[in-house]
Formats: C-alpha cells, structure tokens, sequence
C-alpha cells in the first residue's frame, strides 16, 4: 500500500465523480485507479461476513469446538481429532459453498448485464434447468459416479446456453430474445425432465431428486479441488472481461463505438458465465435464486450503476454459505438440501421486489 | 504511414495540461468554410444492407477534412447506414470505408475508437449513473491494463464537460436530467474520446426545438473552434442549411448532390429529393438558404 498515495481530488479542480470515489496513483504515475468507494465498502464488509459466518461453520456442528481450536487447526497446530472434523469434514463444504456461490453470483451478474434485465439470471434462462437434463441422463440412462454425473451437468448446461444462444441469434443477440428464448427452452426441458424421472425405477429416481433438489452434502476435497482450479481460471477471465461488460450496458453502437467488439466479447462472457453456472450445477446440483438475487441486492447495497461482478460474487459466497447452514442446521434430525433453503430466501427476495414496485407506483 | 500518425497527434492535442495543472486550449482555429480537401474518412463503392436487403449501391462518399458535414435525406433513404458503415458499425458487403488510408475493418477496433467517435441513435444510461461516470466511460480507448485513470482521463473528462456546458451536473444522476442536458451528457461523453473525427446520428431528434438549436450551436463550435470534423444526420433541413458548410443529399440510397448549402440548395433539388414542393428564401439570420414548404394554400 506504501507505493500508492490517496489523491482526493477536489472538485474545482478535478472531475466531481461525487463522494463516492476515490483516484489512487502510484508514486510513478504510471499505475492508476479510480475506485469506488462504497462499492469496496460493502465487499469488505460482506467478506467480514464471509470469514465469520466461515468460522462458525467450522466451528459448530455434531462435535463443537472452540473459535481458538479452530484457528490453531486452520494455522495446523490443532489436535488429531479436530483436524479431522475441521480440516477433512468441515474445511471444503464451507470452502465450496463460498466458491459456488461466488460462481453463481457472478455468472448472475454477467448475464443480467448481457441481457440489461434483472430476470436475465441463468437459472430464469434454462442454463440450470439443462444442466439438470444431463446430470439425469448421466444418472438414468447411462449411469454413472459423482465425477460422470458432473461432466454431464456440465454438458448438459453448455449445449442449453449453445441451443438458447443459436434460437435467439438474429443479426446479433438481443438481450431481450435471449431471456424469452431461455424460458421456453427452460419449460421445454423441464417436462423432458420429469419425463425422464417418471419412467426410472424408484431408486434412481429417489437419487435423481435429491440431485434435483441441490445439495452439499456429497462434497469433500475430491470434488473441491478440480472446483477450485476450473472456477479460478473462469474467475480470472470474468475479471478481465469485466470493463468491456460495464461498456456494454450502454448499447451495442455505444459500446462499439468506443472499441469494444460486441459479438465476440458477449461470446466470452457467456462461455463464462454459462462455465460459472454449470461448474456449480455440476458439484452441487441446481442451486436457485442466488444467480437472480446476488446482483441486484448487491447492485443496491452497493449504488452502482448496472450490476458488477465482484460484490455479485462476494455476496453470492455469503448467501450460499448462510443457506448451507440453515440447511443443516434448521431441523436438528435432518439435513435440507442446501437448494430449498434458496428457493425460500428466493421468494423472500420476490415478495421485497414486488413490494417495492408497488411501492414506487 | 508515418505522416498520418503525426496528422493524427496534431489533430488530437486540442487540449494540454500545462505545469500548473490548469487546462490550455492549444487547438488551432480553422478558416470558417475550408474548401473541401480530400478527407480522412471516405467511403469506395459501396454496397450498405441488411441481410437480403439492399439499401445503397456503389456509394461513393468523402468527408472533407475539417468540415461539418450533415447527410440529409427522407425517411428510409439510407443516410444512418451510411453513418453506420462509416463508422464501421455496419460491415459494407462489398466496397471499403478507408480511415487514414487504410480499410477500417482492419484497424484494430480501439485503434479506430481513438480517431473516430459516434454518438449512435440508440444509448442506453445504465441505471444511477451520474454524469461524470458516464463522460468518463468515453475514455475507454485509451485506458490500458494497469492505467484506469490517468492525468489524461482527468483532462480530457473535464474539457469534454466543459465544452458542452455540463459541469454542473457532474454529480447529478443521467436518469433525473432533461431531454436537452441528457443529449449533451452523451455528446460529453463522445468528446472525452477525443477524436478528431465526430459522427452523430440524428443528435436532435425528440428535442424540442431550443435543445436542439443548443445542439446545433456545440456542435458548430465543436467545429469551428476545436477543429473537430463533424459528420451529422439531420432531419431538419434548414438546421442543416444554417449550420452545415458541406451538405449531402441522399434519396433512395444514392448521394443525389454534395456540396456547400449555399451552392446546391435549390428548390428543384428539394423537391427531388423529398418530393416537396418548396420555395427558398435566404435566412435573415444566417444568411443560409431557408426552406419554406408550400404546402396546399388555401386560395
């Protein structure tokens, strides 16, 4: 931080971006920023969040242990017993459901932004819904482990967001297309996929659903660490690509006109955010409503114009952490699947929506 | 290749920072109506269309260095594809739009952001976005990885401000603003790119007629006083009269006459061209023809 020196600019002399910025230059001059205040504001403290409600899962549970213990365990001077419980049980549930929903908050940011909707969200537009199909016919028909399951859901999500992006293709992707396009492809593989259950024995079906329903509870570090590496390269390019998708909220001829190649850079950004939603579908199944609501909660936490990524993503993490634990915490003799306490926190989200707008007019 | 990037880099310093840190305008004032010399930006033979349809055919078309140029022209006559193509928007399927002696399509597209700005038809204001952020989005082209924000952002957003008379509302939400001050916003934000070169798409239309003089006036000093090239589609004719000095005329996708509005301006070529019988009288203000419509009077 030493190298950066804090220039507030004033504003008789600089330009006036109002309170909420700040323009930081490095003593050369040759590294700048200009920052948002409350933007990094609200990351911060939901990452505070993040780290404490991070803490407690680890924390309590069956076996309770005390925040010391699990510090030293993290730090790895914790006894044999509690490393067992924190480190190889606990450790990568929390650590998944921080990565996942940071995913799915920022694949939700991505196509809300593609699509200047708020409904834009890949689990309105079908991405979820054909991640589903495949993980069934991995399931059903083909049959197969945890891993074939994933690669299906994976499949499955990436040839929906191909097939939805094809159907809407007409000189140019139309945000607007592309949602209506994304339903009805959604509705059309939602019956494919009751179908698919209705005609499986009552054993594959029963796994089928729970698959269905999203959950963590199958999650260890096998599955976390190929997670892990796969959503890092995506976080990496959703970063990059990130000032040409706040561009792009101004109009395809705006954004153009100021050097942006429209087609190709929606191309990228829907690889990745259909990459994002489906990494996640695939470890965990389908996980509603954090895509939809991440973005726009945080867009309003944070004042923003247009959603971003990075609080999407942060609170994305936090939401989905806070489910999980609900989850397994709400009935104390069985776990919820992790997508029911969403779907919940999602009709919450709705009912504050919908009140607000009635609001408004 | 060398003399274009040194053409470019005078053209493009109209404003510095001097030691100080306060601005100085070192932009030189053309000549009031340059003769039409051959231009930067010029279209070959053009074929403009979407899809199947064909809307102009073996267009040819040069924008005069230096000149505020309007394209005028009925309803669906072609004269935003035109823009479109030249402002590489719209890829011609067959013929070339030459930048700086090259083929647009391929300059790489930041390059070209850097030499020719547009202020298209259709802009979205993201929502709560205020007035400074959304000027400063025209600094894009020339920000690289590790400089968002450089001295040279700074100066150019808050010249861009000051020459369309919206420092004012740095501050103020692009949402809560007039017709009149949102349009100017937006040609701010055009400026703060800092191209010699200006295109704007029907910059007055669904302004009431004060904005759109307003328009018409920045546009002029744009103009003359910094030395911008300005190419505009217009609807209003006599807008274009007063305050275009080169003037083209297009029907049915093909460029019917070119020149200055004081030369080619006739009521033959109007009523040609938008099949309106008229008569021309010379504006008492400007001195630019004026077109006044005959209508059906009543006898």
């Amino acid at each position: 931080m030493s190298a950066w020196t804090r220039v507030a600019t004033p504003p008789e002399t600089g330009v006036d971006f109002g309170p909420g910025h700040k323009i930081l230059t490095s003593r050369t001059g040759r590294f700048t920023l200009r920052l948002e205040l409350r933007t990094m504001l609200v990351c911060s403290v939901l990452a505070i969040a993040g780290i404490a409600l991070a803490l407690y899962a680890l924390a309590t549970g069956d076996f309770t242990l005390t925040l010391g213990e699990v510090v030293r365990t993290l730090l790895g001077q914790g006894s044999e017993q509690s490393e067992l419980v924190v480190l190889t049980w606990r450790l990568p549930r929390v650590l998944m459901a921080l990565l996942l929903g940071a995913a799915l908050g920022a694949s939700g940011a991505i196509f809300q932004s593609m699509t200047r909707n708020p409904l834009g969200s890949p689990d309105i537009i079908g991405f979820n819904t054909g991640a589903y199909t495949g993980a069934l016919l991995v399931i059903l028909v083909l049959g197969g482990g945890y891993l074939q399951v994933a690669v299906g859901a994976l499949a499955g999500g990436l040839a929906t967001a191909a097939m939805v992006y094809l159907l809407a293709y007409k000189r140019g992707s139309q945000g607007f297309r592309l949602i209506i396009v994304g339903i009805a492809f959604s509705a059309f593989l939602a019956s494919v996929n009751t179908w698919l259950i209705l005609r499986a024995n009552l054993e594959e079906a029963m796994s089928a659903a729970i698959w269905g329903a999203g959950s963590l509870n199958a999650i260890g570090w096998e599955q976390g660490v190929p997670a892990l590496l796969v959503t890092a390269v995506f976080f990496a390019a959703a970063a990059a690509l990130a000032p040409r998708m706040k561009m792009m909220e101004m109009g395809d001829d705006a954004a153009s006109a100021l050097g942006i190649r429209v087609e190709s850079s929606r191309l990228l950004l829907m690889v990745v955010g259909v990459g994002l939603t489906a990494l996640a579908t695939a470890a965990a199944g389908p996980i509603a409503f954090i895509a939809l609501a991440a973005p726009q909660v945080a867009r309003r936490l944070a004042r923003t114009p247009g959603v971003r990524m990075a609080p999407a993503a942060v609170l994305g993490a936090v939401l989905l952490l806070a489910s999980d634990l609900i989850a397994q915490r709400a009935f104390t003799d069985t776990a919820l699947p992790v997508g029911v306490v969403t779907v919940s926190l999602g009709g919450a989200y709705l009912i504050w929506l919908l009140i607000r707008e009635a609001k408004r007019q | 290749m060398r003399g274009t990037t040194e053409q470019m880099n005078t053209n493009t310093t109209t404003v510095s920072t001097s030691p100080a840190g306060t601005l100085a305008r070192t932009g030189t004032a053309p000549a009031p109506n340059p003769a039409p010399t051959a231009g930067r930006l010029s279209g070959h033979d053009l074929t403009l269309g979407y899809d199947q349809r064909v809307i102009s055919k073996d267009l040819n078309v040069c924008v005069p260095d230096g000149s505020f140029t309007v394209i005028i022209g009925p309803n669906a006559c072609g004269k935003s594809t035109l823009l479109r193509a030249l402002s590489r928007l719209l890829k011609p399927s067959s013929g070339r739009v030459i930048l700086d002696g090259k083929p647009i399509h391929s300059i790489p597209a930041k390059q070209v952001a850097t030499r020719l700005g547009l202020l298209p038809q259709s802009s979205i204001s993201p929502d709560g976005i205020t007035v400074a952020d959304l000027v400063a989005r025209g600094r894009y082209p020339h920000q690289k990885i590790l400089s968002r924000w450089s001295d040279d952002d700074e100066a150019a957003t808050i010249e861009a401000l000051r020459a369309t008379n919206t420092t004012e509302l740095s501050r103020r939400l692009v949402d809560e603003l007039s017709g009149g001050q949102r349009q100017r916003v937006w040609v701010a934000m055009v400026l703060a790119q800092q191209t010699p070169l200006l295109l704007l798409d029907e910059p007055t239309t669904f302004l009431d007629i004060a904005h759109q003089i307003e328009i018409m006036e920045l546009c002029r000093k744009l103009n003359r006083g910094s030395g911008h090239t300005i190419v505009a589609v217009l609807h209003d004719l006599n807008h274009a009269c007063r305050y275009a000095n080169h003037l083209i005329a297009m029907k049915d996708g093909a460029i019917i006459a070119e020149g200055a509005p004081a030369e080619i301006v006739t009521e033959k070529l109007v009523e040609e061209v938008f099949g309106l019988p008229c008569r021309i009288i010379q504006d008492p203000v400007s001195h630019t023809p004026l077109v006044i419509p005959l209508g059906h009077p009543e006898e």
